[in-house]
């Protein structure tokens, strides 16, 4: 049996007096494609969150690839091989499409410290970003300041930043929320595609029906608690889960 | 990785890369001009104005690496200048008018420099935007305190004045070793702001919080930024106190920060020439405020006058001056984004 990718021990966050994380115990398998599903509120961005390093929590532990990750710096869960992408879009507005994709190709590369040479003489970083904008179908725009980008290609253009990091673990928070209907499928389908690499997905979706062929595994959470885990099918079929969440969408 | 394996050599995307670039030609011509004007004009009073306004846009310059590249808000800045200033009169005072202190005015300045920078950087470029402008306003003001009250060493308010090499008191000579040192530090910063470095400083700049989940060490890039602008702007005040021949505290108060702040904003914030500009304008303005002031006592209070300049060029050019200039430049010929791929 492989050791988990990350595990967290009762991993707690407190905002005042409120748990938005309530000791979650979890293990991700790697390369598997795990579903977080809930209601609002329910502290899965939060879960995120403390994950990737953007909050330390309460009390509790987290491990990445064995290590204790609990206490590191965002920067550093990067390197390790975590990639994020937030809820509402994040993106470097007025720099160009490319240089957004191609900021993160850079500092995949290691090449932080350098301060005399041009940035254009490391042209394989740019080339490398332009694949990346192909393959989410926005190298059209490449030359445009990020800010003009609708709304669904800010969310595109996330994608193909998180892939320049080549995460091991990718934590996706509803990539496809706002989208616009119609461009949700070629979304899909590069999620689809990039569960057949070697790589582990996390991925937060209000939308079920597109998670459920998708995930190896669902976690619910309800509360800032781990209501449930296990297939696709299992968790459809678990009752506690219909009260909780799904209510009337479960067959 | 899908649909990466075999990278598309595009040369297109290089000039894609970032907004259209300010073409070499205009900062080359101005060279030229200034090259020229020594030989066109003997006034004085035309070259030391001239060479103030190199010299205050070396120090707006450094202070655009903060503010408009790394997107940091300093009230201390004036404190890198002061260092370099101080340290070039006292060697100069306390020795001779020889050439070769000069280099340990420089050296000594940018050791100096670098530590304070990297101190004061490290105790506060953690914080959030406001709680950093006041740590750096409150630095600013411990220096200026000390500095004001170590009268042994500086004599206050009241200053020193010294001696300085004969060759640089020569003012056609010091004119071109201002230009020059003008010239090698626009060279030196366009090449650090077009740096991977460089780079990640804008992307610092635009959101923090995503560079950092990049995996970029954001506290670092931030001292690295602060050490450079710190260093250019000390170098800056060598070549102030140098034209001067006089230190005193007035080189490192929050109004020679403000000075760099309003000379930056004028002329367009992260566009490195703006700044430039901004001092040329300053400089200009101020000089000719006071020719007026002889017309008119009104005049006098040139400082008003140049605050409604300033106000008017904030509301009317957002972006300041070649800010808006580009900006109308780009949308008029609008990047067009067809790409042929793999051409
Ligand atoms: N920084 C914060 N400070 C205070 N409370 C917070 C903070 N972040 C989250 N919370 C609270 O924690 C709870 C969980 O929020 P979270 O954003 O994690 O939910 P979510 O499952 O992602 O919801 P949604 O599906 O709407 O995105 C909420 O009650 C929220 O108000
Ligand atoms: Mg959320």
């Amino acid at each position: 049996m492989a050791e988990p990718i990350i595990r967290t021990q009762d991993l707690t966050i407190m905002f005042g007096g409120h748990t938005a994380v309530d000791h979650v115990n979890l293990d991700i398998m790697p390369n598997k494609f795990v579903s977080i599903i809930g209601p609002n509120g329910a502290g899965k961005t939060t879960f995120f969150n403390l994950l990737s390093g953007q909050f330390f929590p309460t009390s509790g532990r987290i491990l990445f690839k064995g290590h204790d990750v609990t206490d590191i710096p965002a920067h550093l869960r990067t390197r390790l091989g975590m990639g994020r992408n937030f809820q509402i879009s994040n993106i470097f507005p007025d720099l160009t499409v490319l240089e957004n994709v191609r900021l993160a190709v850079q500092a995949r590369s290691g090449i932080h410290y350098q301060i005399l040479r041009h940035h254009r003489k490391y042209s394989r970083f740019s080339d490398q970003a332009m694949a990346l904008l192909e393959s989410v179908k926005l190298s059209g725009k490449a030359a445009q300041p990020s800010r003009f980008l609708a709304h669904g290609e800010k969310r595109k253009l996330e994608i193909a930043i998180i892939l320049a990091l080549e995460p091991e673990v990718l934590l996706l928070d509803e990539p496809t929320a706002g989208m616009a209907v119609e461009e949700v499928p070629a979304i899909l389908e590069l999620l689809a595609r990039l569960k057949t690499d070697k790589r582990t997905i996390l991925l937060v979706e209000h939308k079920i029906d597109m998670v459920m062929s998708l995930s190896d595994t669902l976690v619910v959470l309800a509360n800032g608690r781990l209501l449930a885990q296990g297939n696709p099918r299992q968790i459809m079929e678990n009752e506690q889960v219909q009260a909780a969440y799904l209510g009337g969408i479960a067959p | 990785m899908p649909d990466v394996s075999l990278p598309t050599r595009m040369h297109k995307i290089r000039g894609l890369l970032s907004l259209p670039r300010s073409s070499r030609t205009v900062p080359i011509l101005l060279l030229l001009i200034l090259v020229a004007v020594p030989l066109i004009t003997p006034s004085r009073s035309m070259l030391n104005l001239l060479t103030e306004i190199f010299i205050m846009g070396i120090f707006a310059m450094s202070y655009d690496i903060l503010l408009g590249y790394t997107g940091i808000v300093s009230f201390g800045h004036a404190l890198f200048f002061g260092t370099g200033a101080y340290m070039t009169g006292l060697i100069f005072a306390r020795t001779g008018p020889k050439l070769g202190y000069l280099f340990l005015a420089i050296g000594g300045g940018i050791l100096l420099v670098t530590v304070m920078a990297l101190i004061i950087g490290y105790l506060s470029l953690r914080l959030k935007d406001v709680y950093y402008a006041m740590i750096t306003l409150a630095f600013a003001e411990l220096f200026f305190i000390i500095a004001e009250k170590w009268r042994s060493v500086t004599n206050g308010a009241d200053g020193f004045s010294f001696n300085v090499p004969a060759v640089l008191q020569d003012r056609v000579v010091y004119y071109y070793v201002s230009l020059v040192l003008l010239a090698l530090i626009v060279v030196f910063l366009r090449r650090f702001i077009e740096s991977p470095t460089g780079k990640v400083l804008q992307a610092i700049r635009e959101n923090e919080k995503r560079a950092e989940f990049l995996g970029y060490d954001v506290l670092k890039f931030k001292l690295i930024s602060n050490v450079i602008a710190g260093v250019v702007a000390s170098f800056a005040g060598v070549a102030w106190a140098l034209q001067q021949r006089f230190v005193s505290t007035g080189v490192m108060t929050v109004d020679k920060t403000i000075d760099a702040l309003l000379m930056t904003t004028i002329g367009g914030t992260g566009t490195l020439y703006g700044a430039l500009l901004g001092s040329g304008i300053t400089g200009m303005a101020k000089n000719w405020l006071s020719e007026l002031a002889k017309v008119h006592p009104i005049f006098e209070r040139w400082y008003i006058i140049f605050g409604l300049l300033y106000i008017g060029i904030v509301l009317f050019f957002p972006g300041g001056i070649l800010g808006t200039l580009m900006r109308i430049r780009s949308t008029k010929n609008k990047p067009s984004v067809t790409i042929s791929a793999g051409d």
